[in-house]
């Protein structure tokens, strides 16, 4: 539908999407990890204080098919439909790109006209992705300025190289392969972008082959999961750069590119470190035209009863941090990292990106730690602060507890129990728990979160 | 009719073609912004104009020439049809040029404006002034000696597509000077109405005007 004016939610900078009203609404990604026939859907969370059902699911979609493993999602459109060299601001955010990770399948879901009650309007087969693409498991979901670009982990046989590639925004027709010129990359997993430099950065877990029979134990000690990132023209879609970070350094996995255009500056989470079970954040930078990384912050592991831990960590004697998601508010000003393993989630100021200061922390669940949420103190939780999204202020910041399917029961065997928290921030740091919204999924597993009118990883901009 | 008042027509179709965000103001905008620079929004709007001009000249250039070749009745009706069906596909399809790059140089920009400008027909707004009804110089419209007329044609082109040009250039620049010092940034989300859909509509309307006469 075309509209009159821009589409409300669109804003021409980081700036200015950060007064936009507090969301009402959170779509949360739910998984069936039962082989029992049952579909994932999408689950449709209030997130408004002063309604009556604040904090608990009042929709949800549920999908045609089963197995097919929902994990990260995007909107149709977002502020980038404002960029300047090819505006076309008055489409409207609407649509939620919904790809299944395990089947390839991508779903496009409907929020209007009642956004509680969203609509499943169109299913795009794995076939039509890999005969256009030559790829499957997609991935990550972002709004572009021409169109809607995707990640995927590999082929339609589960070997590599995976990529990106496109959808058309107005009809999702599938557009075919983003990549002209792929250089060294093989592996990948997320990616996002520098829209004021024209700049597209990738990052590396591991072909569907190394993931979706759980972890590849041999090739993760041979550190043959990713550990490299990839800068990309943007504009002749040609590989530029790859910033390695080291073999010891495994799966390199969310990327958050400094939301100002102006910044030339982006965070990376890597999950483990094969020396000594640590888990960091690098920052890649550009200086003198050329782009480098450094690792800027580093979480230990937290040494453990090997009585506590799964067989996989046994001998270790420690649990690691895995860090396996990290988010960036829109001011550039704190980053927040989920700390899966250990059951933390810290909060970073990161206004001098080179020198992160560790400003607030909570624990909620954890393989050793099990804390709990301030609902029910005396209940033990299982899996740990994972997918994190920050609300367009800052203020608010969401939280779910499941990584992936095939891995979850190798940190947690006796099976992860879906919860979703939510966390106030305040302005200048600090970080609380809220008593009162602790939402529960059953044996279904929540994974992305995206809030109603967008979010701190949903929309990119042109303008500072 | 007065003299001026077809001039006056030209420079402002022109200045609607540059109050547009699509055609250019709030490409050199973004720019400036981008390197914090007055003189990078500044530079990026000759050859955005350039660029313009060049589209809107190559489709005079076309309307001058067939009166030359075919008659004019049949000139016209052409016109009529291909602005019709160009308004009328803008209106059911809204689709957008497909450029990605913040990172752009002089003739990025020329490139990028022309492609901007043909894929608005802004060139075939003109055609009311080129071909009648509205005559800028009475005779423009081709019946005396083949050679003289062309001539006279083309002189009298080049200062149509010029004033055009002029009218673009300078709303552009005001447009783009005024939100970029007072940094009413935030006016784009309030006050961007659907150009492309009033385009189509000028459009339909061009086309109507060059049955007329």
């Amino acid at each position: 539908m075309v509209l009159w004016k821009p589409d409300p939610s669109f804003y021409p900078s980081p700036r200015l999407a950060m007064q936009a009203p507090p969301e009402r609404l959170a779509y949360v990604a739910t998984v069936n990890p039962n082989p029992d026939g049952r579909p994932d859907a999408l689950a449709v969370v209030d997130v408004d204080p002063r309604s009556p059902t604040y904090g608990r699911v009042v929709g949800r979609v549920d999908l045609p098919y089963a197995g097919d493993e929902l994990h990260h999602f995007g909107w149709n459109a977002c502020s980038s439909a404002l960029c300047p060299y090819a505006p076309h601001p008055h489409v409207q955010r609407r649509y939620l790109i919904l790809p299944g990770l395990r089947s390839s399948r991508i779903y496009i879901v409907d929020t209007q006209p009642d956004p509680r009650n969203p609509r499943l309007v169109r299913v795009i087969e794995p076939e039509v992705v890999a005969s256009r693409t030559g790829y499957s498991r997609p991935h990550t979901v972002h709004c572009g300025p021409d169109g809607i670009y995707l990640s995927a982990l590999g082929s339609l046989e589960g070997d590599g190289p995976g990529g990106i590639f496109v959808l058309d925004h107005y009809t999702f027709e599938v557009l075919g392969r983003w990549e002209v010129d792929r250089g060294p990359q093989f592996l990948a997993y997320d990616f996002w972008w520098h829209l004021g430099y024209d700049v597209m950065i990738t990052s590396e877990w591991g072909t569907p082959r190394m993931v979706e029979n759980g972890v590849d134990v041999e090739a993760l000690l041979n550190g043959r999961y990713g550990h490299r990132l990839h800068v990309w023209d943007l504009r002749r879609r040609r590989h530029l750069q790859a910033l390695d970070l080291g073999a010891e350094h495994q799966m390199v996995l969310e990327l958050r590119p400094a939301h100002d255009p102006t910044k030339a500056y982006g965070f990376a989470g890597v999950v483990l470190s094969l020396k000594d079970l640590s888990a960091s954040v690098w920052l890649w930078y550009r200086e003198n035209s050329a782009w480098s990384v450094r690792k800027v912050i580093e979480i230990p592991a937290e040494p453990a009863d090997p009585d506590l831990l799964p067989p996989i960590l046994k001998d270790f004697r420690a649990v690691p941090p895995l860090v396996t998601d990290i988010n960036l508010s829109l001011d550039d000003r704190f980053l927040y990292v989920s700390c899966w393993g250990t059951g933390e989630l810290r909060q970073y100021d990161v206004s001098d990106p080179f020198h992160p200061r560790l400003t607030g922390a909570v624990r909620l669940g954890g393989i050793v730690s099990r804390a709990p949420h301030p609902k029910d103190p005396a209940r033990p939780l299982n899996g740990g602060p994972q997918m994190v999204e920050i609300s367009r202020d800052g203020r608010r910041i969401y939280v779910t507890n499941s990584l992936y399917i095939p891995w979850d029961p190798i940190f947690y065997p006796d099976g992860i129990r879906g919860w979703m928290v939510k966390l106030d921030a305040g302005s200048d740091g600090g970080l609380a728990v809220d008593p009162a919204f602790f939402v529960e999924f059953g044996d279904y597993r929540p994974h992305q979160v995206r809030l109603e009118g967008g979010d701190a990883s949903s929309d990119s901009f042109c303008y500072p | 009719m007065a003299d001026w008042f077809p001039w006056g027509g030209i420079f402002l179709l022109g200045a609607y073609h540059g109050l547009n965000p699509a055609m250019g103001w709030l490409f050199a905008l973004a720019l400036g912004l981008q390197e914090r620079r007055r003189r990078a929004l500044l530079q990026a709007l000759v050859p955005i104009a350039m660029g313009h001009f060049l589209a809107v000249g190559a489709a005079a250039l076309v309307l001058i020439a067939l009166p030359n070749v075919l008659p004019l009745r049949f000139v016209r009706g052409g016109m009529a049809l291909i602005l019709a069906g160009f308004g009328a596909y803008r209106l059911v399809r809204a689709r957008h040029l497909r450029w990605v790059g913040l990172r752009v140089g002089f003739r990025d920009l020329v490139v990028w404006s022309t492609l901007m400008a043909s894929s608005h027909g802004a060139g075939l707004m003109l055609s009311p002034f080129l071909l009648g009804p509205i005559c800028v110089v009475p005779g423009l419209h081709g019946s005396e000696g083949f050679y003289s007329a062309w001539l006279v044609s083309l002189r009298d082109g080049i200062g149509i597509v010029g004033m055009h040009t002029l009218g673009y250039l300078l709303t552009m620049a005001l447009v783009a000077w005024i939100v970029y010092e007072g940094g009413h940034l935030a006016l784009l989300r309030h006050t961007w109405v659907n150009l492309d859909f009033l385009w189509a509509f000028a459009l339909l309307g061009t086309a109507f005007l060059s049955l007329l006469g």
